[in-house]
């Protein structure tokens, strides 16, 4: 193999892809913004973090490449992912059960 | 495996020329073989430092009342012998020493994914071991919250806390370093042929052990900073007079110290599976299973962390979920130890000296594997949660186990690490007096607690006398025990007769390169065609 | 990624073990690290955010109540920065890869200045928090509640601990940058940058958790 390999350009993403996304990603800050700003009364948490989840979604798929990379990367996040989110499920025993 | 080099042509990397020469050959080297010998002398002097503090603890507990020092003092003492025998010691323990020199060797390559950050870790590891030594001599005193901080009181105490927090915090933050560069290596730099199904199992368990470290520490790192920072300006969040939750800590303290358990206790499983097979003569009975093993522990360990806090007052629910899911961690032990016992079966064993060590292994981390059961379960819990019996339970997993382990591949090892044999028959005269001495000592505790002995109680009630009277005297033995087998593999290394590239028999591919290795492990990168257990002559014997 | 790839990588790379240096090149496992060390980040705060869940759980109402001291305006301009800040992050990788350098230089440029403006805003919003007289230890902030007291511990602590990530984002791709001028970092190879932005990345998303769940109760 030769010493110019490198990972990245396998699939370079086009500039118009990220702004794109940028566009996305300000527009959804806006929406969560003036949600927030609605009483949902139980429902502003739920709506708050979903937004927040699809943003950080968005990120970690185009900016971070990982759609594009190898399937070894969604698996390492995959685990990482999970582990935190179990912590949280069996932390949650405890802190809603007291 | 094609590779075999004439012991005369060869030059062994103790003698290789470097940039540097002396001291600094080895502190400025990037090679794992000379970082994990590093490691090992670190943790040597370490451990004989931590078990002066236990042996001094013991003997404190002769007598009713004073025997040796204060009160106070002796706080100190089991907070250091905490602190320095799980970070400084058995945490780092068996992969970074051990780890650092075969795991390489053992996928056949040339070192590990970034050496310079392998030699960081080794840094790193010291510099958080002086700072925490260091602590000790500034003014308000050495801490004595006891190794797990616990607030509110490591809040509140007016010794020294933030500089040892600081050096766990650094040390965790090398355990990351060696796990994410083990990881790595595992995945990019295994030899051709080299699939993960034909890894030696003790790679299996490094690899376990590594993905714990990266994704364990973490949580102890932002655990350490809360605690300084709460210290520093009373944000409150672990604080009950500024509403803030001790529990809380508790949990992240755990969540952490927990896996850390499998930290220390995987890689020694890992040991276990290459000293059987090449004792026993025989490839090891379900590969497959124990390398699952390894993986399904370091998962299902993830999940149990509250089983510490049966009584901290959290909620009846995680109690429950708790105590159930601690029970599931038996179930991969229990698959691990059923497999070794297979493999000797049958077996042409030779009763070398690590395989001594491994039966003393067996016998004394199921001791502390059954006796587990009874911490684990809520009821017989809350009776004796905090006594000796947790201490005895603890010693029994971590020094019969890990410890005892750690001494089996310091023994296995010895002869590829430092081309020298030791004398065989010391050696087990060693072993038996620190089975004795072990048993003597740690045993007793286990009836102690059971009798209501608190842990970390400086003095006692009449009635306890005449087993803390046994348990001190077994101290002794056991560091006899221990000094004779130090002194025994110096006098090894001193004097000992050239080792052979195989005294042992084994068939992974550290005993294919000649014994100490050469600088860059393999002159040709092997190629892998068998499993790591593979005995031609086993097939005729049946 | 194949066995074929595995094993020609392993043979390649060869150690560099202290004595004898011969440089090894492994963009693939230096991604590998990167990501693992993008995880002990996500532990770290993830240990934060659950102290967050069980506070919020237990002062549910002290939380509205005291989030209403914080800007949210200041807020939303933040959480733009840095969207905008992670785009010209891409951009300036998407730029080297095309070999157009001054481009990425100027992108580059771009988001340590976003990040800086990032820093400003933080530096005013914590200052007019400081003359109210609300920061941990204070007689107006020990005066209230105890969830009131949680909430800004946390709201010092979380939003702290990821200023003093920005700051080390901006120290890093300083440093990224006179690479790219030294032409250390060149189109064919760019790993350095790349793993700068995965952990630029990482920065940003974690204020956009940070972000809802401080400046948006109301």
């Amino acid at each position: 193999m030769s010493q110019e390999q490198h990972t990245a350009d396998k699939h370079q993403v086009g500039y118009g892809t990220y702004v794109l996304i940028w566009l996305v990603l300000l527009s959804l800050t806006v929406t969560t913004v003036a949600v927030s700003g609605i009483n949902l009364g139980n429902f502003i948490l739920f709506t708050a973090l979903l937004i927040a989840l699809v943003k950080s979604i968005l990120v970690v798929n185009v900016f971070m490449h990982i759609k594009f990379d190898e399937p070894i990367f969604k698996v390492f996040l995959g685990v990482a992912i999970m582990t935190l989110l179990a912590v949280f499920i069996l932390i949650s025993f405890d802190i809603f059960f007291r | 495996m094609g590779n075999h080099v004439l012991d005369t042509t060869y030059i062994d990397f103790y003698k290789e020329k470097g940039k540097y020469s002396g001291l600094f050959s080895w502190i400025f080297s990037t090679d794992h073989k000379r970082i994990g010998i590093m490691y090992l002398f670190g943790m040597v002097i370490f451990f004989l430092v931590g078990m002066t503090l236990g042996f001094l603890m013991k003997l404190e507990m002769l007598t009713k009342g004073q025997t040796i020092v204060d009160a106070q003092t002796y706080n100190a003492f089991f907070t250091l012998h905490g602190i320095i025998m799980i970070f400084l010691f058995i945490i780092p323990g068996i992969p970074a020493a051990f780890g650092n020199f075969f795991l390489p060797i053992q996928i056949g390559a040339k070192d590990v994914a970034f050496p310079r950050l392998n030699l960081l870790s080794w840094w790193l590891y010291i510099f958080g071991g002086l700072l925490a030594i260091f602590s000790l001599f500034l003014a308000g005193g050495p801490i004595d919250t006891g190794w797990t901080f616990y607030v509110p009181y490591s809040i509140r105490t007016q010794t020294n806390v933030i500089i040892p927090l600081l050096a766990a915090f650094i040390l965790g933050f090398s355990s990351i370093l060696t796990g994410l560069n083990f990881v790595t290596t595992v995945h990019r730099l295994r030899a051709p042929g080299m699939t993960f199904f034909k890894m030696p199992l003790f790679v299996w368990a490094l690899y376990s052990t590594a993905w714990i470290q990266v994704v364990a520490t973490p949580v102890i790192g932002i655990t350490i900073v809360l605690v300084i920072v709460e210290r520093l300006f009373g944000v409150g969040l672990f604080d009950p007079a500024l509403g803030g939750d001790p529990v809380l800590f508790q949990h992240l303290f755990w969540i952490y110290s927990h896996p850390a358990v499998y930290i220390m206790i995987l890689p020694a499983m890992g040991v276990v599976s290459e000293i059987i097979p090449t004792f026993a003569r025989r490839t090891i009975f379900g590969y497959k299973a124990i390398a699952f093993s390894s993986l399904a522990i370091a998962f299902i360990g993830y999940f149990v962390w509250a089983h510490h806090m049966f009584t901290s007052g959290m909620s009846e629910t995680a109690r429950f979920v708790f105590s159930l899911l601690t029970f599931l961690v038996a179930i991969p032990s229990g698959v691990k130890v059923f497999n070794w016992v297979a493999t000797l079966y049958k077996g042409s064993i030779y009763p070398g000296v690590p395989l001594l060590y491994v039966m003393a292994f067996i016998f004394l981390f199921s001791i502390g594997g059954l006796t587990g059961l009874v911490l684990g379960s809520l009821a017989t819990n809350v009776h004796v949660h905090d006594t000796y019996f947790v201490v005895a339970h603890f010693h029994y997993v971590m020094f019969g186990g890990t410890a005892m382990i750690l001494f089996a591949a310091l023994h296995y090892w010895f002869p590829k690490m430092f081309g020298k044999m030791y004398n065989e028959k010391t050696a087990k005269v060693a072993l038996a007096l620190i089975f004795i001495g072990f048993n003597t000592m740690y045993f007793t505790m286990f009836i102690l607690g059971y009798q209501g002995m608190p842990r970390r109680y400086w003095d006692y009630l009449p009635e306890y006398t005449a087993l803390h009277h046994i348990s001190t005297f077994g101290s002794w033995i056991l560091v006899a025990g221990l000094l004779l087998m130090f002194y025994n593999l110096l006098m090894g290394l001193l004097k000992g007769e050239k080792a052979p590239m195989n005294p042992w028999g084994g068939t992974t591919l550290e005993w294919t390169v000649p014994s100490p290795p050469p600088l860059e492990n393999f002159d040709v990168i092997p190629t892998v065609t068998h499993e790591p257990y593979y005995h031609p002559n086993e097939e005729e014997k049946h | 990624m194949s066995e074929a790839i595995h094993s020609e990588i392993a043979e390649k790379a060869a150690s560099s073990a202290g004595h004898s240096h011969h440089v090894h090149r492994d963009d693939f496992g230096a991604k590998i690290g990167m990501w693992l060390f993008l995880f002990t980040e996500l532990l770290l705060f993830g240990g934060l955010f659950i102290i967050y869940m069980a506070y919020r759980q237990e002062y549910s109402d002290a939380f509205h109540l005291a989030a209403k001291e914080l800007n949210m305006t200041i807020g939303t301009i933040n959480t733009i920065i840095l969207l905008t800040s992670s785009l010209t992050m891409a951009l300036s990788i998407a730029a080297l890869q095309r070999y157009k350098i001054t481009l990425s230089l100027y992108m580059l440029a771009a988001t340590i200045l976003l990040a800086f403006a990032f820093m400003v805003n933080k530096y005013f919003e914590w200052g007019a928090k400081f003359s109210h007289g609300i920061y941990p230890g204070s007689e107006e902030l020990t005066s209230k509640s105890s969830g009131e007291i949680i909430f800004f511990g946390l709201y010092y602590t979380m939003t702290g601990l990821h200023g003093l990530h920005v700051l080390v984002g901006i120290v890093l791709l300083a440093f990224m940058f006179v690479f790219i001028k030294r032409k250390s970092i060149t189109p064919t190879n760019y790993i350095k940058l790349e793993n700068s932005g995965l952990y630029w990345h990482l920065v940003d998303l974690i204020w956009i958790f940070l972000f809802p769940l401080f400046y948006l109760i109301h």
